[in-house]
């Protein structure tokens, strides 16, 4: 069942990974490109038809009626065709008028759409990444306590559920609170990676662990040791069989890290402002009485919500695996 | 069978004891070990060195770690958690005031989750293809993928749209719902999956060919098999809950933990830095036993753990 639900899961999976790999080159503007009059501007509605029947899609220009109360209106009179593939950009409209707000802009004028792309490069990366990080570590380490067993695997294992019954987030906040604060986007990354990598490689380990464990204890395993065979080269056997369960572990970590990133993030200790995360834009709707007013500051925490659901749909949650394995245990 | 329940719980209480000593000491070293201290802003200062020097001496920063380290576990045996550095004030104080808070949204929180969560488990888990069970499923499905985060933040959002539920800080509605809706819809499908698989295991069979009504065959005998494989899952369950209600008290203002282990990591502030890991992992270690409890209760395969 699992294994169908992975396969089907494929296509959202390459559908974020995508996301995350062309966000920002198809995104109409940059991630910090502010535009004049148009703070709290609502999103542009495409339109496919008006007075003299339907046309290719295209917008209306917008017109900032009041600069204190905020309000905009659509220009009748000033429709701009959606324009596809030109000036290295997928989509966007002559910019005399205004510039393209798909999905509005916050309050410092900046076009979300554009951030949201931006973003689900360095929010997915870092999930992606840190998972990565998670499975090399978590690998390796349950490898080495299944394959080892004894006094080096009870001290493996301690070490890990040790970590597993701390709360994620705690734990990530008070290691990222005891580095220096203000860092470039760069470093911030490769920080977030590796603190999320060192606080998920036990759920990896774990598993790997009763795999290789029960693996190690076959009659090929038992062939291969009595041929000569040492640790590691037993591991290369061994680890295979762990295959599938790392595959359901990418699916499980990635939007466990990503709420992970944003949460981080939005407590002001992840990227900083100019940069766009998913975790950054979270902190503009933080402002909760202007957050009524302008719903679509919300729309990062929407793509959030879609990632998880659309990995969760592929490869189950973290509580049914577990229960799958201990139901059987 | 009373004794082996109390042996058990006396194992688990050394482990509890040695983990949050282990956590809040960690934390300690942790603070201590990284550059910068409670005083490294006050060498920018007038005076600067020697004000520094002063501050460090008052605060007994100029100690080597494992003697402040020591000197914290033996003021902990006096339940004497040290001083504040950034607040000026008993660490004992600070935590009372937030550790209870945080204490109350979670225990709500998780009460409204079972009490959700539990039974409506059980009936989407006893008839998987009844209408109910294919209204529950993909709902429960999306509130699994909701963080706490979105959650708090798209809940704030309703509760200013509608004007029904109350946003000011310190009103429980809000943060205990954003907790408790994904966690329940959690719970929900543990409950269900454990409960479609109790109902298959040979015995329920067998119970069923004896002519048991199926409402005592679900909520009796399906039901009490599935709480073993529900309650192991609960350190899960608490890891979870503790993760999400630090965003949610950060979105909701909540005067709780997280806010204040915030405050005293970013300032270095070492006595409140372990003071909260020591709240934290007390906690954590109370919610973890009391779900050993329950499952020593309903199981005793368990109670011979070691």
């Amino acid at each position: 069942m699992t294994r169908a639900r992975l396969r089907l899961g494929l296509v959202p999976i390459a559908a974020i990974a995508l996301l995350a790999l062309v966000g920002p080159a198809i995104a109409p503007h940059r991630s910090g490109d502010q535009f004049a009059d148009r703070q709290y501007a609502p999103p542009m509605r495409v339109h496919l038809s008006d007075a003299s029947g339907w046309r290719a899609p295209f917008v209306y220009a917008q017109h900032l009626d009041d600069r204190i109360l905020r309000t905009y209106s659509e220009d009748r009179s000033r429709a701009q065709p959606l324009r596809w593939f030109q000036h290295g950009r997928v989509v966007s409209i002559d910019e005399r008028d205004g510039p393209l707000l798909l999905l509005g802009a916050d309050e410092l004028g900046r076009d979300v759409f554009s951030r949201l792309l931006h973003g689900a490069a360095l929010s997915l990366g870092v999930a992606g990444c840190g998972t990565m990080g998670a499975l090399i570590i978590g690998v390796f380490v349950g490898g080495l306590a299944g394959s080892r067993g004894g006094w080096l695997d009870r001290s493996l294992m301690l070490v890990a559920d040790f970590i597993l019954v701390l709360p994620g987030a705690y734990v990530i906040l008070v290691l990222r609170g005891l580095l220096p604060l203000v860092l470039g986007a760069p470093t911030v990354f490769a920080l977030m990676t590796a603190l999320f990598a060192a606080s998920a490689w036990p759920h990896v380990a774990r598993g790997v662990r009763a795999i290789v464990a029960t693996e190690r204890a076959r009659d090929y395993a038992e062939a291969a040791r009595a041929s000569g065979a040492g640790t590691f080269w037993l591991l290369r056997h061994l680890l295979p069989a762990a295959r599938g369960f790392v595959l359901v572990e990418i699916v499980l970590l990635v939007p466990a890290l990503l709420v992970a990133e944003a949460t981080v993030s939005y407590f002001g200790i992840g990227f900083a402002d100019p940069t766009a995360s998913w975790g950054t834009m979270l902190q503009a709707a933080g402002n909760v009485t202007m957050m009524a007013e302008a719903p679509w500051l919300l729309a990062s925490a929407l793509a959030i919500f879609a990632v998880v659901f659309a990995l969760h749909l592929a490869g189950g949650t973290r509580t049914e695996h577990a229960l799958f394995i201990s139901s059987r245990s | 069978m009373t004794r082996g329940v109390s042996a058990f719980l006396a194992r688990r209480l050394v482990t509890a004891i040695v983990f949050v000593l282990l956590v809040s000491s960690s934390a300690l070293v942790l603070t201590r070990l990284v550059p910068g201290d409670a005083t490294t802003e006050s060498a920018f200062t007038p005076g600067g060195q020697a004000v520094r020097a002063q501050e460090r001496a008052r605060l007994g920063l100029d100690r080597p770690i494992a003697v402040q380290l020591g000197a914290w576990l033996a003021g902990l045996a006096r339940f004497d958690l040290g001083t504040s550095s950034r607040f000026n004030k008993p660490v004992g104080d600070l935590l009372q005031q937030h550790a209870g808070p945080t204490a109350e949204l979670a225990t709500v929180a998780l009460g409204l989750a079972l009490v959700i969560g539990v039974p409506i488990g059980v009936l989407t888990g006893a008839r998987p293809r009844s209408l109910l069970a294919r209204a529950i499923t993909p709902i429960s499905l999306a509130l699994v993928a909701c963080p706490p985060l979105v959650g708090a933040l798209v809940l704030l959002w309703l509760a200013l749209v509608t004007g029904r539920l109350s946003v000011e800080p310190g009103r429980l509605a809000v943060p205990a719902l954003a907790l408790a809706l994904p966690l329940g819809a959690m719970i929900e499908r543990l409950q269900s999956q454990a409960t479609g698989e109790a109902l298959a295991s040979p015995d329920v069979v067998a119970t069923a060919a004896r002519g048991v009504p199926p409402a005592r065959l679900i909520w009796t005998h399906a039901a009490r098999r599935s709480l073993r494989p529900v309650l192991g899952l609960f350190g899960i369950v608490i890891g979870t809950l503790f993760s999400g209600s630090l965003a949610v008290e950060w979105v909701t203002s909540w005067p709780g933990l997280g806010r204040l282990t915030y405050d005293a990591v970013v300032s270095r502030d070492v006595d409140l830095v372990a003071g909260c890991a020591l709240a934290g992992a007390v906690l954590i270690a109370l919610g973890n036993m009391l779900a050993d409890l329950a499952r020593a209760l309903v199981d005793p395969r368990v109670r011979e753990q070691p």
